[in-house]
C-alpha cells in the first residue's frame, strides 16, 4: 500500500516537472529563439517621428534669398480633449458651420483616434493665426503647431524655382530607397526638384516611448537612438532677380519667353516665361485649389516654355546659317545675291520683304535686312554641296553642324523637363516624301530661313547667341552656380557646367563677319529702331510662320559687342514681326542688366509695352468664357478631376483643352520621342506644301 | 499538554521555507504590480503609503494577510477537522447568495460587497472549504476509496462548488476545482479516469489542429495497429476487439460531432475562438448558436489580442530582460489585465528567460515543498488537504502561465500570491497557512 502510494506521489511530481518544462520549453522559443517579438514590441511602443530639417534657401545673383523658408501654423485638435468648448465660438472663427465641425471631428477621430492631435485646419492665414491666437485659451484641446514652409519672398520665377508637393505612391515606388515615407513633401519641379537632394538636407529620427493609446510617455532610453535634422544646404544661383521680374513684367498679357545667359559662363540671368503665376499661391490651404485653376488653365502657366517652348526660329536662324556656308567655304563674306523681291529658283516662290537695292549685295546686308532668298539659297548650296555625294549626305552634315551648336539636341540645364526640340532627320523627310532620297533640297528650302520642320527652344537661341558672342564656345545653361559646403557628389554634378565646350574649329573671322553683320542689324537693319543706351549690341530678328495664327515674335540678341556680357533669346508667340514685340523685351533686358538700371525714357517704355495686350482672340475667349456663370458648375467636376501631384502637370492638360495656344508646331516630330509629354494629340500638322504656298517672309 | 503550550509550540513548529517562499512570492508580486503601475512622475514612497495605487493596496492586503496567517497559526488544528463540513456548508451557502445580492463585476454576478470598497468572491473562499470537506471526507474511518460509491461522493464534493461557478459565469475559477481530481487519484481513484481525461483533451486539441478526415484516417490507424499489435490477444479473447471498435466509434464520433457541437452550442462565441486563436486558427462565429442574435456586430477586435500583446511582452524580454522599469510593453500598458491575470508578463519582459526561469523555480520549490510536507502527515486529513493545496497552486500556476505564453486559452483565473486582488491573496493565504497549522501537529492523528 504504500509503495503504491509512494508511486502515486512520485507521478504526481513528476506530472508536475513535465509542466514545468513544458513551459519552459515555450519560454525559451519566446524569448530566445523567436526576434519577431521584439521587433513588434518595438512596433507597438517606439514611435519614431521624422524631424524635418528646414530646406536650403535659394539665392540669386547679389545673395538675395528668392526661395526661402517661412513659418505658418495648423490648427491641431485632440479630440477627447475637446469636449465642453463654445463650438460656436470657434465655428465663428473658422468661418465654418457646426456640421462642418463635427465632420472634421470625425475625421480626425477616424484618422488618429480621440487621443491624439490632428490637423483640424492647416495652414492658417496669418490674420487667422492672430485671431486664434489671442483665443485659444477658450477651446481646450486646440492648439497650434507650427510647421515650416516654402515663402517667394519676390513672388516670381516660379518655373524655375518649382514648387513642393506630397509624394504620392507612384513617387514613393520609384525612389524606394531614399527613404520617403507617405505625407512627405518633395521638390516636384524647378531647382526644388532638380536639387531635391541637396535642398532636403537630413531628416532626423527621435523614439518616443508611446502607450496602448498612442499617447506618448518620453523619450526611448533617453534619446540615446536619436538622429539629429540636418538642415538643408544653400543654392547660390546666377538668377538676377530684377532682370528676371523685369522679364516677366514685360511679357505680362503675353503667350512667350525669355532667356538671358551670361555668354562667358553659361549661367542664366533671367528665364521667364509667360504666362506664369505666383508661386507663393502654391503653398498655403490654397494651394489644392491654385493648382487645379493651374492644370486647367488652357494658356498653360505651368509649362516653362524657354525649355520646353518649341518655336520654329525664323529668321535667328539666319546668321548660323551663314556661319555654316562660310565654314563650309561656299561663298565668302562678299558673296551677294542678286533678290528681287522672292526666291523662285525651286518654282514656288518664297517672298522676301525686301526687293531689289542689293539688300542681299553680301552677308552682311543680307544678315541686316534678313533676306530670305539670300538664305534659301545659302541652304541649298550647304545641301547640295558637291562635296557630298548626295543631297541627303549634304543634308547630314548641315544637321550636323545644327546639333553642335546646340539645337536639336538637349543643352542639359539643370531644370527638369527640358525638350531637345527638332532639327529633323533624313528619315524623317524620307518618310515626308514618300521613300528613300526622293527629296532634294528644294523640297525643305526653307530649313534656310528657320522654318519647316526645323524648331527650338529659347534656351537653345540663347545659347546659340552665346556661342556666336564667344566666337566657338559655350558653357551648358544652368541656374545654379554653388552649393553651399559642396560635397564631391555636388562637385561632380556641377562640373557639367562649368565645362567649356567649344564647338568647332570655325574661324574667328567667320565670327566676326556673323557679329558684324548682327550689329548691322541694329544700326541700319531690322532693329535699327532698338537700341541699348550705352551699349552697342548685336541682334537677329524673326518672325516666324506657324499653322496656330498669327507670326511668333522672335528676337536674339547679344551685348556688348566686344565684350559680350548677356545674351538674349526672346519670343512672343503669335504676335507678329519679331522686332516689334520681341525685340523690346531683349533690349531692355540687356539695359537692365548692363546698366544695372534703366533709363527713365526705357522705364516707361517698359511700363507701356507691359500693358500690351497680345494673347490671342481664342484664349481671350477662353478666359472670358471662364469667368461666366456657366463655369462655376464645371469648376465643382474641376476639383474632382484635380490631381496634387502631377510631375509632368503639361501633359494632363493637353488632354482636357480645346485649343492649345501651341507652343510646339513640330510636337508629333519622332525626334521628340525621348521626351515625356509627347503622348499628347495635336491637330495634324501642316505638311510642307502646305507651308510653302503660304510663303512667308521674315521681317 | 495545555491547550496554551500546543499553540506556541505550533506556531514555532510552522515550516519555515514555506513561509519564506511565501514571502518572497507575495514581494515579487506588489513588485511586478509596482512595475506595471509604475509612473515616474509621482514620488514612489507617497504612492506606496497612499492607497491610491494597485500595489500599495496590495501591499495594505499582504499586512492584512500576515495578521489572518498569525491567527491561523495560533488556533487550534483540531478546528480545522470539527468546522470542515460545516465551512463547506456556508461556503456553498455564500456562493448560492450571490446570485441574490450578488454585485456585478467585470461581467460576472460572483461578487459580495463588504463595503469600504472591499468586496469577497464566494468561489475562491469555496477552494479552502472544499479541500477541507474532501480531506475529512477522505479522512473518515469509514470513507474506503477505493470503492466507486465514494469516489463519486468525492467527485461531487469538488464539482458542486464548480457548478456553481459555472452559473455564475466564472469559467476559470470552476475550472480549478478540476485540480481535486489530482488529490483523489493520489487517494486511490483510479488513474484510467485521468487517462481518459487527457485523452480526451488530446482529441479535442487535435480536432481543432486537424482536418476532420485526416483525423479520422489517423485515429483509424491507431486502431489498426493496436489490433495488430494485440492479435494474438485479440485471437484468445473476442472482447479486446470489440472494445477496440467501441473506442474508435467513440472517438470519431467526438471527433466529428461532439466537439463542433460544444463549440458551436454550449460554448459562446468568444469562448470558441479564444480556444482556437490558442492553436493559431480563427473561429467562424457565424457557425455559433450564441452569435446569430447578434449579426450587428461587424466591428471586430481581434480576440487574439490579449495573448498576442502578452506573447510580445515576454518575448521582446529575451534572455536576460530589458531590466527594471525599462519594459516598454509594461510602460505602455499594452497588455491588457496586466496587474492581475497577465502579471507573468511583466517579469518575462523586465528579466528576460532568466528572471522568469528563477521565478518558476521557486514555484517548483513551493510545490515540491508542499509534497514533501504532505507525504510526511501522520493524519489522512492533513496529507489529503496538503495534496489539495499543492493541486490547486499548481493548477492556477499552469493554467495562468500557459495562457500568457500562448499554451492555453484565455481563461481568467490569478497566478497564484502574485496577481493583484485581495480575495485571491487572502484566500491562498489561508489554504496555505492553514496547512502550516496543520503539519505542526503532524504527530497528532485528526478525524
Amino acid at each position: 500500500m504504500s509503495v503504491y502510494h509512494q508511486n502515486k506521489s512520485r507521478f504526481i511530481q513528476i506530472m508536475i516537472v513535465a509542466v514545468f518544462a513544458i513551459i519552459t520549453g515555450q519560454l525559451i522559443h519566446l524569448q530566445i529563439f523567436s526576434t519577431k517579438y521584439r521587433i513588434m514590441a518595438d512596433n507597438n511602443a517606439i514611435f519614431r517621428k521624422v524631424i524635418y530639417p528646414d530646406r536650403g534657401i535659394i539665392f540669386d545673383r547679389k545673395h538675395r534669398a528668392i526661395l526661402e523658408n517661412t513659418i505658418m501654423y495648423d490648427l491641431m485638435v485632440i479630440p477627447s480633449n475637446a469636449k465642453n468648448i463654445d463650438k460656436e465660438a470657434l465655428c465663428k472663427l473658422l468661418n465654418i458651420d457646426t456640421t462642418e465641425y463635427r465632420k472634421r471631428i470625425v475625421t480626425a477621430i477616424i484618422k488618429n483616434t480621440s487621443v491624439k492631435s490632428s490637423v483640424f485646419e492647416p495652414l492658417l492665414s496669418p490674420e487667422l493665426y492672430a485671431r486664434l491666437n489671442e483665443n485659444i485659451y477658450k477651446f481646450p484641446g486646440f492648439m497650434l503647431q507650427e510647421r515650416s514652409i516654402r515663402s517667394y519672398p519676390y513672388n516670381t520665377a516660379a518655373a524655375i524655382l518649382g514648387y513642393l508637393g506630397e509624394v504620392d505612391t507612384a513617387f514613393l515606388r520609384k525612389y524606394k530607397s531614399e527613404g520617403y515615407e507617405m505625407g512627405d513633401y518633395t521638390g516636384l519641379n524647378g531647382l526644388e526638384r532638380t536639387y531635391e537632394k541637396v535642398l532636403m538636407g537630413q531628416r532626423g529620427i527621435k523614439r518616443f516611448l508611446r502607450d496602448n493609446r498612442g499617447r506618448i510617455q518620453g523619450s526611448f532610453e533617453k534619446g540615446a537612438f536619436d538622429t539629429v535634422a540636418i538642415a538643408g544646404r544653400n543654392l547660390y544661383t546666377s538668377i538676377d532677380i530684377e532682370v528676371q521680374q523685369l522679364a516677366e513684367k514685360l511679357l505680362q498679357n503675353k503667350i512667350g519667353s525669355a532667356v538671358a545667359i551670361n555668354p562667358k559662363t553659361g549661367s542664366i540671368i533671367a528665364m521667364a516665361t509667360s504666362p506664369s503665376y505666383n508661386p507663393n499661391t502654391l503653398i498655403g490651404s490654397e494651394r489644392r485649389k491654385n493648382f487645379g485653376r493651374l492644370l486647367l488653365d488652357t494658356a498653360r502657366p505651368l509649362l516653362n516654355r524657354a525649355i520646353k517652348g518649341q518655336y520654329p526660329p525664323g529668321s535667328t536662324f539666319k546668321p548660323l546659317g551663314g556661319l555654316v556656308a562660310l565654314d563650309e567655304g561656299l561663298i565668302t563674306p562678299s558673296y551677294g545675291f542678286n533678290c528681287f523681291g522672292a526666291y523662285v529658283n525651286c518654282g514656288k516662290a518664297v517672298r522676301c520683304t525686301h526687293a531689289g537695292g542689293g539688300h542681299a549685295a553680301n552677308l552682311r546686308k543680307a544678315i541686316a535686312y534678313s533676306c530670305n532668298s539670300y538664305f534659301v539659297h545659302v541652304f541649298r548650296m550647304a545641301v547640295d554641296n558637291p562635296l557630298y555625294a548626295n543631297p541627303q549626305k549634304g543634308y547630314l552634315k548641315w544637321k550636323n553642324y545644327m546639333n553642335t551648336f546646340g539645337l536639336g539636341v538637349p543643352l542639359g540645364i539643370d531644370l527638369p523637363g527640358e525638350v531637345k526640340a527638332s532639327i529633323p532627320d533624313t528619315s524623317r523627310y524620307n518618310k515626308d516624301f514618300g521613300g528613300f532620297a526622293r527629296w532634294n533640297s528644294c523640297n525643305i528650302l526653307t530649313l534656310g530661313i528657320g522654318q519647316d520642320r526645323m524648331t527650338a527652344t529659347p534656351l537653345q537661341l540663347a545659347n546659340l547667341m552665346c556661342i556666336i558672342a564667344n566666337k566657338g564656345y559655350y558653357y551648358t545653361p544652368h541656374i545654379v552656380d554653388s552649393i553651399e559646403n559642396e560635397t564631391i557628389e555636388d562637385t561632380a554634378y556641377l562640373t557639367k557646367y562649368r565645362t567649356k565646350h567649344d564647338v568647332t574649329h570655325v574661324a574667328d573671322s567667320i565670327y566676326q563677319t556673323i557679329q558684324d553683320g548682327m550689329e548691322d542689324v541694329t544700326i541700319y537693319g531690322t532693329a535699327s529702331f532698338l537700341k541699348v543706351p550705352g551699349h552697342s549690341y548685336c541682334a537677329k530678328t524673326g518672325t516666324a510662320q506657324n499653322p496656330h495664327g498669327k507670326n511668333h515674335a522672335v528676337f536674339t540678341a547679344f551685348a556688348p559687342k566686344n565684350n559680350p556680357k548677356i545674351a538674349v533669346a526672346v519670343v512672343v508667340e503669335n504676335s507678329g514681326y519679331g522686332g516689334t514685340w520681341a525685340g523690346p523685351v531683349a533690349t531692355l533686358l540687356m539695359e537692365k542688366y548692363l546698366n544695372d538700371t534703366l533709363s527713365t525714357a526705357s522705364a516707361k517704355k517698359a511700363e507701356d509695352f507691359s500693358k500690351i495686350n497680345l494673347i490671342p482672340e481664342a484664349i481671350k475667349r477662353w478666359y472670358h468664357r471662364k469667368d461666366s456663370i456657366r463655369v462655376a458648375r464645371e469648376r465643382e467636376k474641376e476639383k474632382e478631376m484635380e490631381k496634387t501631384h502631377e510631375i509632368e502637370a503639361d501633359s494632363i492638360v493637353n488632354t482636357k483643352t480645346t485649343f492649345d495656344p501651341e507652343a510646339e508646331p513640330n510636337r508629333k516630330n519622332d525626334d521628340n520621342k525621348n521626351e515625356q509629354q509627347n503622348i499628347i494629340k495635336q491637330p495634324p500638322m501642316l505638311n510642307n506644301q502646305q507651308n510653302d504656298k503660304k510663303k512667308k517672309k521674315a521681317n | 499538554m495545555t491547550h496554551q503550550y500546543h499553540s506556541m509550540r505550533a506556531s514555532q513548529k510552522a515550516d519555515y521555507i514555506v513561509v519564506w517562499l511565501y514571502a518572497i512570492l507575495v514581494a515579487i508580486g506588489i513588485f511586478c504590480i509596482f512595475m506595471v503601475e509604475y509612473n515616474p512622475d509621482h514620488d514612489i514612497f507617497q504612492s506606496f503609503i497612499g492607497g491610491k495605487t494597485n500595489y500599495s493596496r496590495q501591499l495594505f492586503f499582504a499586512g492584512f494577510c500576515i495578521i489572518v496567517a498569525t491567527f491561523i497559526l495560533l488556533s487550534d488544528s483540531k478546528i480545522y477537522t470539527a468546522f470542515s463540513n460545516l465551512l463547506y456548508a456556508f461556503g456553498i451557502l455564500l456562493m448560492l447568495a450571490t446570485f441574490v445580492i450578488g454585485e456585478n463585476i467585470n461581467g460576472s454576478k460572483s461578487w459580495i460587497r463588504l463595503g469600504g470598497g472591499f468586496n469577497l468572491q464566494p468561489a475562491e473562499l469555496c477552494k479552502i472549504f472544499t479541500a477541507l470537506a474532501l480531506a475529512k471526507f477522505l479522512s473518515r474511518q469509514e470513507t474506503d476509496f477505493s470503492k466507486l460509491k465514494s469516489q463519486i461522493i468525492g467527485a461531487a464534493i469538488a464539482m458542486v462548488p464548480a457548478i456553481l461557478a459555472i452559473a455564475q459565469q466564472e469559467t476559470g475559477l470552476a475550472l480549478v476545482y478540476s485540480a481535486f481530481f489530482i488529490v483523489m487519484y493520489r487517494e486511490g481513484m483510479p488513474a484510467t479516469i485521468l487517462i481518459i481525461g487527457f485523452s480526451f483533451a488530446a482529441l479535442v486539441i487535435a480536432t481543432l489542429l486537424l482536418e476532420p478526415n485526416t483525423l479520422a484516417l489517423i485515429l483509424t490507424g491507431i486502431a489498426l495497429f493496436f489490433i495488430y499489435l494485440l492479435r494474438k490477444q485479440i485471437k484468445k479473447q473476442k472482447k479486446i476487439l470489440t472494445s477496440i471498435i467501441v473506442i474508435w466509434v467513440i472517438c470519431v464520433g467526438i471527433q466529428r460531432f461532439a466537439v463542433p457541437y460544444i463549440f458551436n452550442n454550449v460554448l459562446k462565441c468568444y469562448q470558441s475562438t479564444r480556444v482556437y486563436s490558442m492553436v493559431g486558427k480563427d473561429y467562424d462565429c457565424s457557425l455559433n448558436k450564441h452569435a446569430t442574435a447578434s449579426p450587428t456586430k461587424t466591428v471586430r477586435k481581434p480576440d487574439d489580442y490579449n495573448v498576442r500583446q502578452s506573447k510580445i511582452a515576454i518575448g521582446s524580454g529575451g534572455a536576460l530582460g530589458k531590466g527594471f522599469l525599462k519594459g516598454t510593453q509594461t510602460r505602455g500598458k499594452y497588455v491588457p489585465e496586466q496587474h492581475t491575470d497577465f502579471i507573468f508578463t511583466s517579469i518575462g519582459e523586465a528579466f528576460g528567460f532568466v528572471g522568469s526561469f528563477i521565478f518558476l523555480l521557486l514555484y517548483l520549490a513551493l510545490l515540491f515543498r508542499i509534497i514533501f510536507i504532505a507525504e510526511r502527515q501522520r493524519s489522512t486529513f492533513s496529507r489529503v488537504y496538503a495534496y489539495s493545496v499543492a493541486s490547486i497552486i499548481f493548477f492556477h500556476l499552469t493554467v495562468n502561465i500557459s495562457m500568457t505564453i500562448g499554451l492555453f486559452p484565455i481563461i481568467g483565473i490569478p497566478l497564484p500570491l502574485v496577481s493583484y486582488g485581495g480575495s485571491s491573496l487572502l484566500t491562498f493565504t489561508m489554504l496555505i497557512f492553514i496547512l502550516l497549522r496543520l503539519d505542526a501537529d503532524r504527530q497528532m492523528v485528526l478525524r
